[in-house]
């Protein structure tokens, strides 16, 4: 299987060779119009075959590496390195992401499955099409290089065969990791995609905003992925860490949010394009800077540049991505420096308070608070450089920085949609403003009620004011959006006599991009409300004896029995808490913590009951050295099951946008590619 | 800033107003549009009184924030735990102190003993935090400190809003010069019903 992998991957650099070049003469040769003996057309149709036929070789060698894994192969070094006999089946796929040769074969064989699907679907248009597939092969050609020459996972052990592997990082051992780091793989690669047509159609001065179109879909089903990615990740850190939290601004954190940030101003921004013809280099520039993004965001996981509980493969591939991501800043500066004649404006701003100034100023936003994660990550290199000695910069150095600013942000999600294209009337701005603004101060004297005090104990109190804050923007942007459907919902049900629920039905069906984007808001805004719960976490941490109890908010905790288990995979000890409230005992939970055999590393599994109103969340933490008793620590996170219920809205949002609408709501103005019955598909352009 | 009742409506601007926007945008038949100008924010002179009441806006801005960045902290548990989330620990788990929960750290239990021993002796936050990146090293604070290279931490991200908003607010005032002013409106009755049909009409399918 190691032969077979490895020569799988040989192939696929080939392919990949073959599409980058013979895709990049063959549309140079129709460019310049100059008589060849072999059809340009021809030769870029075998590129683009050859792409196809890249992504089958990148499947044997993904399925090699796989079979390698469940037949406990231990002559590779990967799965010595990274496997164990008794390994549960789902964790052995976990496997080929778990270290940096396999992780990065699954990003070659993702990008192959983007780009299998891209060259299908080529005859959507032709040219635009060979141009993307050529750049998405440039990007495969690196990444295949890097796993041929740098990280190739098949290389096999010196010295006598293993009769077991090391296992699994045990952090990797709970179901989400299974599709926590697909997900946001998925995310990551798939940005290359929307990249690949705005830099093709950079480079060939596609007339029209068509390209726009087609890639928003592909940008909106990325962005959902990553997004997923991200929520999966946070509830991994969540359930598994153990510290009662799912974010904490680590590095490869912050690595995944900066392009969900750049990909997010870019959804936004695309729209001023398709309606004004205007902010056309800014898109270009967006997407160009998602897709490094991306690629720092490998290079934060991979190559060990910034410490982080995330990165779990480290090597010296650093140069190879370095190298990488300034060929790709050459070349996109060249190609913009070369083509920014064709990005020109079409038409020009006429109010500050209208819908385009409103995407102005939330693409503002979007950047300074990517700008803000990036700078606090990559400053412990910068101080170290400067001054000789690293810094931390660390959760509170972002609640401080980044907060506010993402509070700003919750705000211009409420103003933005309630503001029409063009300029507006002081009576509409009145009209639509009157419900969120009751919303919000009526938020804020409810909540200042029920305690929720900007001050506690006479000092001002950050954590309260923003928690204030935020569930007021919150009620304020909801009330919005929600005035929104219901005005309407309104006025279609008056002119079609059907209720008010099937009016809002039609509704979205009528326009699925504008209240499916408004949908999200909702999961944006319910997302919020959850975080601004942390602001009240309560814990409480005790040795327990046989009946000790523990008592935090409404619940009491008894131990009622510890006891001890073990599997060919791990052993554990766990404790046994019936859980009272009100003195009735409601359920019952067993915080547990193993040792994984193989690896002999021990790791935290936390039981956690969710109710909406808060979790209680229940760690297990060992046993005290000197008096042998365990060791529970209890906390009371209020409102964090509100962060996973807003994920699903967003999902449902993201689903809803991306279908076509009942009946065409929007006049955007639609420009043909310039392409005759007497021309062949990729004539034309330069 | 100048707001200044446009004589412009027009059959064009009530559909540019509804395209694909639904009720909530709609100018109203008869409606004056009051549009904005951007170049009002740059208006001298008669606007003096509301530059001023900007930079008391801007005062109340500041001071709010400055409220927001001397947080302080009353008794001692609430002391400990606000410092807590201020240090790292230091074995290497990549944790606030006040977040460590790892049983047997060979770290968290000295340092958080020695923060409440601190504390105790009445030092102030400030003397703590020193002593401990004394005794441990600068990486010990969560964040960077507000003096020397590490202010530059603080200051970046605001330079960079500021400069990115200025930035923002130029291109829109770049944008909006040499703006066309759409022409007057038909009086011609005709045209009148046919303008206010089609309003009808936007608003209708907008939905």
């Amino acid at each position: 299987m190691a032969t077979l992998g490895s020569f799988a991957l040989l192939i696929a650099l080939a392919l990949a060779a073959y599409n980058l070049f013979a895709g990049a003469v063959a549309l140079r040769l129709i460019a310049t119009g100059q008589p060849t003996r072999v059809s340009p057309e021809r030769l870029a149709d075998t590129a683009r075959r050859a792409g196809i036929a890249g992504f089958y070789a990148v499947s044997v060698a993904a399925f090699a590496l796989i079979y390698s894994v469940f037949t406990n192969d231990f002559s590779i070094t990967y799965i010595v390195e990274h496997s164990n006999r008794a390994l549960p089946a789902p964790y052995k796929f976990a496997a080929l992401w778990s270290g940096q040769e396999g992780s990065l074969l699954l990003w070659a064989w993702l990008l192959g499955a983007y780009g299998f699907v891209l060259r299908l679907t080529h005859k959507t248009d032709v040219k635009l099409y060979a141009y993307a597939g050529t750049i998405l092969a440039a990007v495969q050609l690196f990444f295949l290089a890097v796993i041929n020459f740098a990280a190739p996972p098949f290389s096999l052990l010196r010295g006598a065969i293993p009769e077991d592997g090391n296992g699994l990082n045990p952090l990797l051992q709970y179901p989400e990791m299974v599709i926590h780091p697909p997900m946001l793989y998925l995310g990551y690669v798939g940005f290359t995609v929307p990249f690949a047509f705005a830099l093709g159609a950079l480079m060939m001065r596609y007339p029209g905003e068509k390209w726009i179109r087609v890639t928003r879909v592909w940008t909106l089903v990325t962005w959902l992925f990553l997004t997923c990615g991200i929520f999966l990740g946070m509830h991994w850190a969540y359930a598994v860490l153990g510290w009662g939290g799912y974010w904490g601004w680590d590095p490869v954190e912050n690595a995944s949010f900066m392009p969900w940030l750049t990909g997010t101003a870019f959804l936004h921004s695309v729209m001023m394009q398709e309606r004004k013809g205007m902010m056309k280099s800014w898109n270009v520039w967006l997407i160009f800077s998602t897709f490094l993004l991306t690629l720092l965001g490998t290079l934060l996981t991979r190559a060990g540049l910034v410490s982080s509980v995330h990165a779990f493969a480290q090597s010296s591939i650093g140069s190879w991505f370095y190298t990488f991501m300034l060929i790709v800043l050459a070349v996109c500066i060249f190609t913009y420096v070369l083509q920014r004649g064709h990005l020109r404006s079409e038409q020009r701003l006429e109010s500050l308070v209208s819908r385009e100034s409103s995407f102005l100023f939330n693409n503002l936003v979007l950047l300074v608070a990517c700008f803000v994660i990036l700078w606090g990550t990559l400053f412990p290199i910068l101080s170290e450089y400067v001054e000789g000695s690293k810094v931390t910069v660390g959760a509170p150095f972002y609640n401080r920085v980044a907060v506010p600013i993402g509070l700003f942000l919750l705000f211009l999600t409420g103003v933005g949609p309630l503001l029409p294209w063009r300029a507006t009337s002081l009576r509409s701005i009145r009209r639509n403003f009157i419900a969120p603004t009751i919303a919000l101060w009526a938020t804020v004297i409810v909540c200042m009620a029920v305690g929720v005090l900007p001050w506690k104990n006479g000092a001002f109190d950050a954590g309260n004011f923003y928690a204030l804050v935020g569930f007021a923007m919150s009620a304020g942007v909801f009330a919005a959006i929600l005035s929104e459907f219901l005005r309407g919902g309104a006025v279609i049900a008056r002119q079609t006599h059907r209720n008010l629920l099937s009016a809002i039905v039609l509704l979205i069906r009528r326009n699925t991009r504008r209240y499916g984007g408004y949908i999200i808001h909702i999961g944006v805004v319910i997302v919020v409300i959850g975080l601004c719960g942390s602001a009240f976490n309560r814990s409480e941490e005790r040795e327990l004896a046989l009946h000790g109890t523990l008592p935090i908010g409404p619940y009491t905790l008894e131990c009622v029995g510890f006891t001890q288990d073990s599997n060919p995979n791990y052993n554990s000890e766990y404790a046994l808490l019936d859980v009272y409230k009100g003195g009735k005992k409601i359920f019952q939970m067993s915080p547990e913590r193993r040792v994984y055999l193989a690896s002999e590393q021990p790791q935290t599994m936390v039981a956690i009951h969710s109710v909406p109103g808060w979790d209680l969340y229940v760690v297990y933490e060992g046993t005290n050295p000197d008096s042998g008793q365990p060791i529970i620590k209890a906390f009371l996170n209020p409102l964090v099951g509100w962060i996973w219920a807003g994920v699903v809205f967003i999902v449902i949002g993201t689903f809803i946008a991306l279908v076509p609408s009942l009946s065409p709501a929007t006049a955007v103005v639609r420009v043909q590619a310039p392409r005759t019955a007497q021309e062949p598909a990729l004539k034309g352009g330069d | 800033m100048a707001i200044t009742p446009s004589k412009t409506v027009n059959l064009s601007e009530g559909r540019a107003a509804t395209e694909g926007e639904g009720p909530a945008v709609t100018a109203p038949k008869g409606t004056r549009t009051w549009v904005i100008h951007p170049s009002a924010f740059f208006a001298k002179g008669k606007e003096g009184n509301r530059l001023a009441f900007l930079l008391k806006t801007a005062q109340a801005l500041l001071l709010a924030i400055a409220v927001c960045f001397s947080t302080g902290a009353g008794n001692s548990t609430i002391r400990f735990n606000d410092l807590g989330h201020r240090l790292m620990c230091t074995c290497s788990c990549a944790q606030l102190l006040g977040e460590c929960n790892h049983v047997g750290c060979p770290e968290s239990g000295q340092m958080r003993d020695e923060l409440s021993a601190a504390i105790a002796s009445g030092a102030t936050d400030e003397q703590i935090l020193s002593s401990f990146a004394a005794k441990y090293g600068a990486t010990v604070l969560a964040a960077p400190t507000m003096h020397g290279f590490d202010l530059v931490a603080w200051i970046a991200p605001f330079a960079v809003f500021a400069a990115a908003l200025l930035g923002t607010i130029l291109l829109v005032r770049h944008w909006s010069v040499g703006r066309v002013e759409a022409p007057a409106p038909a009086t011609d009755p005709a045209m009148n019903a046919l303008r206010a049909k089609i309003r009808r009409e936007t608003e209708a399918s907008d939905l």
